[in-house]
């Protein structure tokens, strides 16, 4: 295939692509001069049209910071508000080619707090230019951003040293600041570091050589970028595809569909389901222009497979011999990306590859110092922290380690109140408990024992402020239920308190445990066949959606008991809210502690109106249309 | 198999085909929006090679503002029934029964009534849950950080601030009731390589992006071509003929063309190799100021 070359205009051929395709990504301190570095790449290969650069120069005579000279850096600030504040608030891509290449560059800010757009700019690039200021040598930022890099798995690494000119173009400088370098990234995995001396704003090594540093040899940046070699080996790893769909191209056949992430794969080939690990021949592969024998990483392909097995949606297909990790409990690195904390113990929606399930954080095991690889306790993770973590998701999931396999190895993670993306992680291991532990099966199961006592088990949650009744309402519910002969449980908030939660405290971190614990409490009395009443403030939306998850569908009742916060107030049975406002207690709920209403409550209570047991009655009453009571 | 499709290229195919296939499998009621245009073609020869020999598993849909081209309009309903998928074609009724029309209401409210709010309206009388469209990151500034899934609130609000991260290939497709999805799958292509595409897979395209003799006005700068009786000429303002081409298509009196000499796609690559200007600089309604393609994406124009 030809290279792409203005010179074939005159020839008659058409000029085809490049040959191939590099994305990397630019990072480092603010001012550094990322984005004038990329102005001058585009500016220099031609790729700013003389509509755009008429905007350049009137938007540099308004926001410029050049003087009179165009601002190459306003080519890439893209969006109107960051353009008046000066600085990179998010990640930009931008486009451009040589006769060589084909380059996507993201172009990630530098500012502290936006560790994660940087995070997200690396997540798809194999390549990673770090610019930094000559006069200001080794920085923070960039010993941040280097291990960021490292992190997201990228092996190449450019140090451009900026501003040379503003060092007099001296040796000295830049041959010190490679060797703080050289010694800081030592101990990171990266297969290449090579530094180039440049002037952004001036263009000296850039995309051509400077008269101003002849004492350097070294490719300019645009060479290295044309001809760095970037083979990420993803051809010789294990068979792996995602299935993205499940096509039916005739009634009596179903071919799964996807994009390679790794190896390859030939008609006759023996793949694993991994959930469940069943192995079958692979008897077609479709391509994107018809039939094919044999398809390789990056391929779009629909696969028929000559036993008819369950496979849908979700499920990672792999080469036998060398099968994914299946497992439901596993270590990994997460970076936090949203203003709430990572709680450990709160569910989170999962996705990794296309299987979407259920996650919680079982511990932080440390969060790391991301400026010089120390380790630090931490109970939560916030925005921008880097943690090594344990996780559990309610089912097993397949993946590969990341550092094997970058494409099944990395999970985002979802809050399910918002649905913002609040997590990156990339997996690390599957802990051994998860595959050693096994449920171990009972004697007498929950329909048997449910059977003997008349009834059908179930969580009956009382939620609602501090002294807004739920204890006397579930205590009058009970007497009810055990005055019928039921079998019932009370777990009360206060009382597990005094006993399994006794180590906990009212933070955010610790009410989410708290009500865990309560949660795990509470299944194994329904699996023993009991009804249970549990009386908890439970102030967050996530906290008893996890306790729902832990049941089936027909064996949680929210019950919210709704009175204003100024009736509890005046009520203040336990003279808390006093302490409260006074100062005396902290993270009280309803006082500087936010309660988050149910949004969709099986049952609401409201106090105002009805004594505690006529609305006992509305619960009983709703127990038996629901079939619970016998 | 014996395609002439550089690795570059086949790279771009592959992960658009991947993202049309997340919005078939995790959305209710996906749409792709069909524009006539030439990322609309690449966009639906995408879609039929992934789901080939099937059909697509969503409709396709025109927002017609009435003021296209009247070949675009031939084109679009030639191609439907070429390829045999569902077509929704969305008029804003009540904007032309207000009036609105681009010579007399202007570039902007034109835009933001027959384009912005047909849009909207054709979102919501169906319910769609998802919509794909053509949209490229290099065609303008504010674009460039563009998520390749782009929420939208309530009421198609789009929030530059509120945006999901991206991470590898793992698209965060969850909404909720009144929310929904903008879906760019040509993200990541530039205008050359949508070209070198059309040529590699000779995708047919309106005949108005080849050059060819057309009358044509000189309207601020930009050549109108005359293409139905409403368009009022000026005194003393006779139509020329000019070899001219169109680098990208809307309503005609809206878009300015260009004068080529590039009558096949081969000649247009090569052309390009020597442009000087932008594709959307043909269009007036980016004209007012430079962040005004920002501001119509907030408002919901896509």
């Amino acid at each position: 295939m030809e290279m792409l070359d203005r010179r074939d205009a005159s020839t008659g051929d058409i000029p085809v692509a490049s040959k191939d395709l590099l994305r990397f990504l630019t990072c480092g301190s603010v001012d550094d001069g990322k984005s004038t570095l990329i102005g001058r790449l585009l500016y220099d290969t031609k790729l700013i049209l003389e509509d755009h650069m008429a905007t350049l120069e009137s938007d540099s005579r308004k926001f410029g910071t050049t003087g009179d000279e165009v601002d190459l850096a306003l080519l890439l600030d893209g969006l109107e508000a960051e353009r008046e504040q000066g600085i990179t608030i998010d990640v930009a891509y931008r486009f451009f080619a040589t006769g060589r290449r084909s380059f996507i560059v993201a172009d990630t800010p530098g500012h502290e707090q936006y560790t994660r757009n940087m995070a997200t700019g690396a997540s798809n690039t194999e390549f990673a230019v770090l610019v930094l200021d000559a006069r200001a040598g080794l920085r923070t930022q960039t010993q941040r951003h280097s291990i960021i890099c490292s992190l997201l798995g990228i092996c190449h690494i450019v140090l451009a040293v900026n501003k040379m000119d503003l060092v007099g173009h001296d040796k000295e400088v830049f041959d010190r600041i490679v060797r703080d370098y050289v010694a800081f990234a030592d101990s990171l995995p990266f297969t290449s570091v090579v530094p180039v001396p440049i002037s952004a704003r001036f263009g000296d090594n850039v995309t051509s050589r400077s008269p101003n540093t002849p004492w350097y040899d070294g490719p300019t940046l645009l060479e290295h970028l044309e001809t760095v070699d970037i083979e990420s080996h993803v051809m010789a790893k294990p068979f792996r595809l995602a299935v993205q769909r499940v096509n039916r191209p005739s009634a009596d056949c179903r071919g799964f569909a996807g994009r390679i992430a790794s190896g390859r794969v030939h008609t006759g080939d023996q793949i694993v389901v991994a959930r469940g690990g069943t192995v079958s021949t692979v008897s077609r592969i479709m391509g994107v222009d018809g039939d094919v024998e044999e398809a390789g990483a990056g391929d779009i392909v629909t696969v028929e497979l000559a036993e008819n097995i369950d496979v849908a949606r979700g499920d990672l297909l792999g080469d036998p011999r060398e099968r994914p990790v299946v497992a439901d409990q596993f270590a990994a690195h997460i970076i936090w990306m949203a203003e709430e904390p990572l709680l450990p113990g709160r569910s989170y929606l999962m996705r990794v590859g296309t299987a979407w399930t259920l996650a919680s954080v079982s511990a932080i095991k440390h969060k790391i110092d991301v400026a010089d690889m120390t380790h630090l306790a931490a109970p939560t993770l916030s925005l921008n922290d880097i943690g090594v973590c344990n996780l559990s998701t309610s089912v097993p999931v397949a993946f590969d380690p990341y550092e094997e396999n970058r494409e099944t190895g990395c999970f985002i993670l979802v809050d399910r109140e918002t649905d913002h993306t609040v997590g990156a992680g990339m997996i690390s291991f599957a802990l051994r408990r998860a595959t050693n532990i096994h449920h171990e099966p009972l004697a007498a199961d929950k329909s048997l024992r449910a059977h003997m006592k008349h009834q059908n088990p179930c969580i009956l949650w009382f939620t609602g402020l501090s002294g807004s009744g739920k204890s006397t309402i579930a205590r009058a519910l009970e007497d009810r239920l055990t005055g019928a002969g039921y079998h019932t449980y009370m777990l009360d908030g206060d009382n597990l308190r005094h006993g399994i939660n006794r180590d906990l405290g009212f933070t955010d971190a610790d009410r989410v445990e708290n009500i865990r614990r309560a949660g795990e409490v509470a299944k194994l009395f329904v699996d023993s066949g009991l009804i249970v009443l549990c009386a908890l403030i439970s102030p967050f939306r996530a906290g008893r959606h996890m306790v729902r998850d832990l049941v089936e569908d027909d064996e949680f009742f929210e019950v919210f008991v709704e009175t204003p916060l100024e009736e509890c107030m005046r009520r203040d049975p336990k003279g808390l809210y006093l302490k409260a406002k006074s100062g005396a207690l902290k993270n009280f709920t309803g006082v500087d502690s936010p309660y988050e209403v149910p949004e969709h409550p099986d049952l609401t209570l409201h106090t105002l109106e009805a004594s505690p047991e006529a609305l006992a009655e509305i619960v009983l009453r709703r127990l038996r249309d629901t079939g619970h009571l016998l | 198999m014996t395609r002439n499709l550089s690795a570059h290229l086949r790279r771009l195919e592959a992960e658009s085909i991947s993202i049309i296939y997340e919005v078939a499998s995790e959305f209710r009621h996906p749409v792709m929006l069909y524009s006539i245009g030439k990322d609309s073609g690449v966009m639906l020869h995408l879609a039929s090679k992934a789901f080939q020999p099937g059909r697509l598993p969503f409709p396709l849909m025109h927002v017609d503002t009435t003021w296209k081209f009247q070949e675009m309009i031939a084109f679009r309903d030639q191609i439907a029934k070429e390829f045999g998928f569902e077509l929704i074609v969305h008029v804003n009724k009540e904007g032309l029964e207000r009036g609105i029309n681009p010579i007399d209401s202007g570039s902007a409210v034109h835009t933001n009534v027959m384009k912005t709010e047909a849009l909207r309206q054709a979102l919501d009388a169906h319910g769609f849950d998802a919509a794909m469209g053509g949209a490229r990151r290099d065609e303008e500034k504010s674009r460039a950080k563009e998520r390749i899934f782009s929420f939208r609130g309530p009421n198609h609000t789009w929030d530059p601030r509120n945006q999901r991260p991206e991470l590898w290939h793992l698209f965060n497709t969850k909404i909720r009731r009144g929310e929904s999805m903008r879906v760019f799958p040509l993200s990541n292509w530039t205008e050359l390589d949508v070209w070198q595409y059309i040529f590699a897979e000779d995708i047919p395209l309106p005949s108005l992006y080849f050059a060819q003799e057309r009358p044509v006005v000189n309207r601020a700068g930009s050549l109108i071509m005359v293409d139905d009786e409403r368009f009022r000429l000026e005194p003393g303002e006779p139509p020329q003929m000019r070899r001219v081409r169109f680098r990208t298509l809307g309503c005609y009196p809206l878009c300015g063309a260009i004068e080529s000499d590039a009558a096949t796609v081969a000649d247009i690559v090569r052309e390009m190799h020597s442009a000087r200007t932008s594709e959307r600089q043909g269009r007036l309604i980016d004209g007012d100021r430079s962040a005004s393609m920002e501001r119509k994406k907030r408002e919901g124009y896509f």
